[in-house]
């Protein structure tokens, strides 16, 4: 997954989290990057019509961008469900945080043939506590 | 979340090579149920050079997939077994319609595996990091496999340019 599209993806969860537009903070924090370096990339999003920015209230997504940080969402949620359930990898929120940026969806979209994904992926994605709320193994990595 | 294409450590990078794994074993083992899925009414010449590729991509997957476990092995990780994957497979397997079918997901299973590769041969080469396995070697090998799904989609392409 390239960086636009975890941007695309962070502004996304933010948004649901903040239920309104993504604030820089929240941003920084999720992506673990300074304030200046998202400001940067919002400006360029905004450049490629992914983002609307406003002043003091923060960023939001274009329909476009929705749909990418949508597809980039669910690339996500194949590769979270890939570890718990395939490699059972308790640590699977960590290891997909730290492995998104090696895995294209292409990749993802090959080993979503061998999971089982709800239909509704991935609305279920729970923001909050950073997987979806329908995978059978918990925050710890137990099957519940 | 973490930005950039990186290795960073032994332990991601163990995890990026057992899923190379899986993904070949998942190649391995699609590439045997469109052997035994390709249907009786097509077995023309053609369908006798599909078989031979089929034959040859799981040959080839189970060949990168050994190729693989070695280095895992210097990195003291385990892979997921071979029969555990096929079973994953097989509880979701949709023969494709036809021999064209069987084409196209074969090319998806090249392509996906060349792309994946490449983007962590990038991931290494962009990481100043030491790993437990000769960084050399481990480079080496996984160009050889890039090389070699690179051919295996040219075939196919080839194939199915002959078929059209």
């Amino acid at each position: 997954m390239n960086t636009a599209d975890q941007y695309l993806k962070a502004i996304y969860l933010a948004q649901r989290i903040e239920e309104g537009p993504a604030s820089t903070g929240t941003l920084a924090d999720l992506l673990e990057v300074s304030p200046a370096s998202v400001n940067e990339m919002i400006g360029k999003l905004e450049d490629r019509d992914l983002v609307e920015h406003e002043k003091y209230k923060g960023a939001s997504l274009t329909d476009e961008g929705l749909e990418r940080a949508h597809n980039a969402l669910q690339t996500y949620c194949i590769i979270e469900r890939f570890l718990a359930n395939v490699l059972e990898v308790e640590e699977f929120r960590d290891e997909a945080r730290a492995l998104e940026s090696v895995i294209d969806d292409t990749v993802a979209e090959r080993l979503d043939t061998i999971i089982d994904r709800p239909s509704e992926c991935p609305d279920c994605f729970d923001p909050e506590r950073d997987y979806c709320e329908r995978l059978e193994a918990g925050a710890d990595g137990c099957v519940k | 979340m973490s930005l950039g294409q990186r290795v960073s450590n032994d332990h991601q990078l163990a995890r990026l090579l057992q899923i190379g794994v899986v993904l070949e074993e998942v190649v391995e083992s699609r590439a045997a149920h469109h052997l035994d899925s390709l249907p009786p009414s097509e077995q023309a010449a053609l369908d006798e050079e599909v078989r031979e590729l089929l034959e040859e991509a799981a040959a080839e997957s189970a060949d990168h997939r050994e190729r693989l476990e070695a280095l895992i092995d210097d990195l003291d990780a385990e892979t997921v077994p071979y029969e555990e994957i096929n079973a994953l497979v097989d509880a979701r397997y949709g023969p494709p319609e036809d021999t064209d079918g069987v084409l196209y997901d074969q090319l998806a299973n090249e392509e996906t595996a060349y792309k994946f590769y490449d983007d962590l041969i990038d991931a290494i080469e962009a990481s100043e990091g030491e790993f437990a396995v000769d960084r050399d070697r481990l480079l080496e090998t996984l160009y050889e496999i890039r090389a070699e799904e690179r051919e295996g989609a040219e075939e196919v392409t080839e194939l199915m340019e002959h078929s059209t």
